[in-house]
């Protein structure tokens, strides 16, 4: 693929990569940090970086809130949809955002539940603890 | 993990690029939604209305998923045995702070002695008195939040955490013990269940009446208002359903969270 | 009311939930009752709805009055309806079969306990039985959300850890679904599967597509255990307590590959998964390496609880191989093989779940001796371990004859003999238990052993279900010709 195409897919699209990126962090944070809450923060960077995908779907060039003018009565000029920015995309991240605040919350009251038992958030000292006992 | 990001990255060759107002995103679905809002549902606001009319079976669960974390926060946390620490407490009138060893505390429940947290911070006269002067503007705004939604960027979520943001005030300004006094934790939890109740019963009671489940223009039998209209006020009712249930589970979860489940002392 | 049953059955045990969480907090004694009443009633409305599927063929329910692609559907065909008769059913026994554990071990939190019993029912059933891709992740949710708490209420130490891992993974899972969405949602701008479904063939040859549908395949799979995405299921399952766990093993991941069969069918559609592309056979080397690796992981434990979870990776592992070998035959067993593998599961981890709280662990060697003590438990126990073994007349032979036919149909005989060599480990696994507790005698003079000298049977409100799921064993593989050719035969003939 030459020089050429790869460019125009770069500028055009910028966007969509640097979400990408930015859920690769996350998702890295994830899987190889040790701290039990580092691995959250990295769950919350993960799904914050799909929420910034998913808006930025919707987004025109030019679009304004999806907000209609209300002229109360009957009379309203006739509305076209290309001076709006797509509402479709916020409505869902609503409910993703909400989605993952609660299994922050979940995790967070699991995260909780073991320093009281085994008093460090430590993979690998949790691990030896278990091991010991 | 390469691999996945490689992937993602090969698959935007396709896509349309940023702020095309001609993607079949933009174009297929959309655009009713922006045409018809106003007609079929007198909000002007289009994301409330596709939020809590067009797909407002999708809001329903996401308020069961937050009920659902103020349940298991309470369910996985909540214990009642008390902490087996020393108590400090603070004589109000001249600000001494006492530290009783062991476990034993001031048995009468008396108003010149003031129980503080383990981890405690100096009395702040400025903290106190502008958050108690703050929180009832601030309940006032996530109000007007809620019942504004229809026009403004707003709706029962967002208002919902504002209001649960003003009993966290509270927790933090003072101490955990004063906002539990005020809302107490069984208030709590019924008012989150209320509130998705609110929202689900909305839906059965349009079942009820004859039309789909939250088909909002059922409820045109029983209010005295037609059927565009039923539509406004079934999405103010679920939102106000909403934001009850997200300020109640927001309270839940941080006061379960910060006192791990004991209630005794916050952060 | 009757055409709103398909709305009916998952927002009756919602209703109730959030009655049973407020009830909870003002009178505590009738949460259980109301709980057993909304499972009763989703549980009679789904085998309404199974009724109506097989008369009628389709039916579509229109969420909130709106058409889709603008609103949300519920679509039922006989293969929904099927599988939400089994989840209903088996939550509804479950609940019968261990209230009283529920009772007793969770007195103070019980009422939070039902709550979220109900609504991981809820998203189960919603899963099933939507149409509509955005909201399949939400309902997907709510059972993760609800399966997390429920299994970290565990009595062992290691229970909160094995259910934080759980939600990294399950997290990691759902995400990867909901970019697989966004992807679809981009290139064809609808949520709907059946609008997806007409959308996508002029959009076969789009890199993004590919990637959408590698992510939602990925993201199911590692929600469903399959291997190597599995690893979070032997340690979660094993240190749940036992009324989640004999509700979440069973109903969890074969849900999942419902929806993993949904999507390689109903979204995208066989031209597409099928014959566009050429991962199916690599699918089906990596579903035999799941079994065989199952099976193995399987052998080398002493903990039948935990030998149970890799059990169940394989039999992912059979569904997954079934549903990718790309013929009918195949198609069918994978499917007839997530209704059997539901009830022989449940049986199961019922009978261990009784026996564990009556002997407190459930190590290999505490089964000296154990068909003196418990006759029906293990009878029960000994029903469903053939029935993983796959012998008649119990419905596991049936589903695995179709299996092997339709391996053979596709010339995959890899398959074959990778369903035989774990049929014959199922059998070394189970036979090594049936000696133990059969013919093994207690020494008395062993302290443990004198303990289970004193034992007796399990308690009959746990007995009864327990033995009625494992007579359901058998009728359902008398009849698997019935529930073949009436009901998977046709949903089949119409998707494909």
């Amino acid at each position: 693929m030459n020089m050429e195409a790869f460019l125009n897919h770069l500028v055009a699209k910028y966007n969509f990569w640097l979400y990408i990126i930015l859920m690769m962090i996350g998702l890295y944070a994830m899987i190889a940090k040790n701290n039990l809450i580092k691995k959250l923060v990295g769950m919350n960077i993960f799904q914050t970086a799909i929420i910034l995908f998913y808006v930025s779907i919707g987004s025109k060039k030019g679009g304004t809130i999806p907000i209609l003018e209300h002229v109360s009565g009957g009379a309203q000029h006739a509305i076209d949809p290309a001076n709006y920015v797509n509402p479709l995309p916020h409505v869902l991240m609503l409910t993703a955002i909400v989605v993952s605040v609660s299994t922050f919350g979940v995790a967070l009251a699991l995260a909780i539940k073991i320093y009281q038992r085994y008093k460090t958030l430590e993979e690998d000292e949790i691990l030896t603890r278990i091991r010991e006992s | 993990m390469i691999l996945s990001g490689g992937l993602l990255l090969y698959a935007t060759k396709d896509f349309p690029s940023w702020g095309d107002p001609t993607s079949p995103a933009s174009t297929h679905v959309s655009p009713r939604y922006l045409k018809k809002s106003l007609e079929e549902t007198r909000v002007p606001n289009v994301v409330t209305s596709i939020l809590a009319d067009y797909r407002g079976y999708d809001t329903m669960f996401e308020t069961t998923v937050i009920f659902c974390a103020g349940v298991a926060c309470f369910m996985l946390l909540r214990t009642f045995e008390k902490r087996e620490t020393d108590h400090y407490y603070r004589h109000v009138p001249t600000g001494i702070t006492i530290h009783i060893k062991g476990q034993r505390e001031i048995p009468i429940e008396s108003k010149e002695f003031e129980k503080i947290d383990a981890i405690w911070t100096p009395y702040d006269l400025i903290i106190n008195t502008v958050s108690r002067f703050l929180v009832p503007f601030i309940q006032l705004f996530a109000l007007y939040v809620i019942a504004h939604g229809h026009h403004s960027p707003g709706g029962g979520f967002q208002g919902g955490v504002i209001l649960g943001a003003s009993m966290i005030v509270l927790a933090i300004a003072f101490n955990l013990r004063t906002a539990v006094r005020r809302l107490g934790e069984r208030i709590d939890s019924i008012m989150s269940a209320l509130g998705v109740f609110i929202y689900s019963g909305i839906g059965a009671l349009c079942v009820l009446l004859g039309a789909n489940f939250l088909d909002y223009k059922a409820l045109a039998q029983i209010l005295p208002i037609d059927r565009v209209a039923a539509r406004s006020d079934g999405i103010l009712g679920v939102e106000i359903g909403v934001g009850i249930a997200v300020m109640a589970v927001m309270i839940c979860v941080y006061n379960n969270v910060a006192s791990e489940g004991r209630y005794d002392e916050g952060l | 009311m009757i055409a709103h049953y398909p709305a009916l059955l998952v927002t009756i045990p919602l209703l109730a939930a959030f009655v049973i969480y407020g009830c909870s907090w003002l009178h505590k004694k009738s949460c259980l009752p109301l709980a057993l009443l909304a499972l009763a009633i989703s549980c009679a409305v789904s085998i309404g709805l199974l009724a109506q599927a097989i008369a009628k063929g389709h039916i579509s329910y229109h969420l909130g009055g709106w058409q889709p692609p603008w609103g949300i559907a519920y679509e039922v065909d006989p293969l929904n309806a099927l599988v939400l008769v089994a989840v209903s059913t088996v939550a509804f026994i479950n609940l019968i079969a261990t209230a009283g554990e529920i009772e007793q071990v969770f007195s103070d939190r019980k009422g939070a306990f039902y709550t979220l019993y109900l609504l991981f029912i809820v998203g189960l059933l919603g899963i099933v039985v939507t149409g509509d891709l955005f909201n399949l992740y939400v309902l997907l949710e709510i059972a993760s959300i609800t399966g997390y708490s429920l299994i970290a209420m565990g009595q062992a130490d290691r229970a909160p850890l094995s259910s934080l891992n759980y939600v990294f993974m399950g997290t990691i899972g759902a995400c990867f679904y909901l970019l697989g969405v966004g992807y679809i949602y981009i290139m064809t701008g609808s949520l709907n599967m059946a609008d997806v479904r007409a959308l996508l063939p002029s959009l076969y040859h789009s890199s993004a597509i590919l990637v959408a549908f590698i992510f939602c395949l990925v993201g199911v799979m590692i929600k469903m255990g399959f291997f190597p995405l599995h690893t979070w299921l032997p340690n979660a399952y094993t240190y749940a307590p036992s009324p989640a766990i004999s509700l979440i093993a069973p109903l969890m991941t074969k849900v999942m590959a419902y929806v993993m069969i949904r999507l390689i069918l109903s979204v995208f559609s066989p031209a597409f998964t099928f014959a566009s592309l050429v991962v199916g056979h690599g699918i089906v080397w990596l579903a035999c390496l799941a079994i065989l690796m199952g099976a193995i992981l399987a052998l080398s434990q002493r903990d039948i609880k935990k030998m149970l979870t890799y059990i169940i990776v394989s039999e992912i592992g059979y569904i997954v191989g079934g549903a990718w070998l790309g013929n009918n035959t195949a198609m069918t067993g994978a499917v007839l093989h997530i209704i059997n593998d539901t009830l022989m599961t449940f049986c199961v981890f019922l009978a261990v779940g009784g026996i564990s709280r009556k002997l407190g662990s459930v190590e290999l060697n505490n089964f000296k001796g154990l068909f003196k003590k418990m006759p029906f438990t293990m009878g029960a126990f000994v029903a469903s371990g053939l029935s993983i073994i796959g012998v008649p007349p119990t419905c596991g032979f049936f589903s695995k004859w179709y299996l092997i036919s339709g391996a053979m149909e596709a010339g995959s005989y890899s398959f074959v003999c990778v369903l035989i060599i774990s049929s014959l480990i199922n059998v070394i696994l189970f036979f090594r238990i049936i000696e133990t507790a059969f013919f093994a005698h207690s020494d008395p003079g062993n302290r443990h052993d004198y303990l289970l000298s004193e034992i007796g049977e399990i308690s009959l409100n746990t007995l009864i279900p327990l033995l009625m799921a494992a007579a359901g064993l058998l009728v359902l593989g008398m009849y698997s010709g019935t529930v073949v050719g009436r009901v998977i035969q046709p949903a089949l003939a119409g998707i494909l």
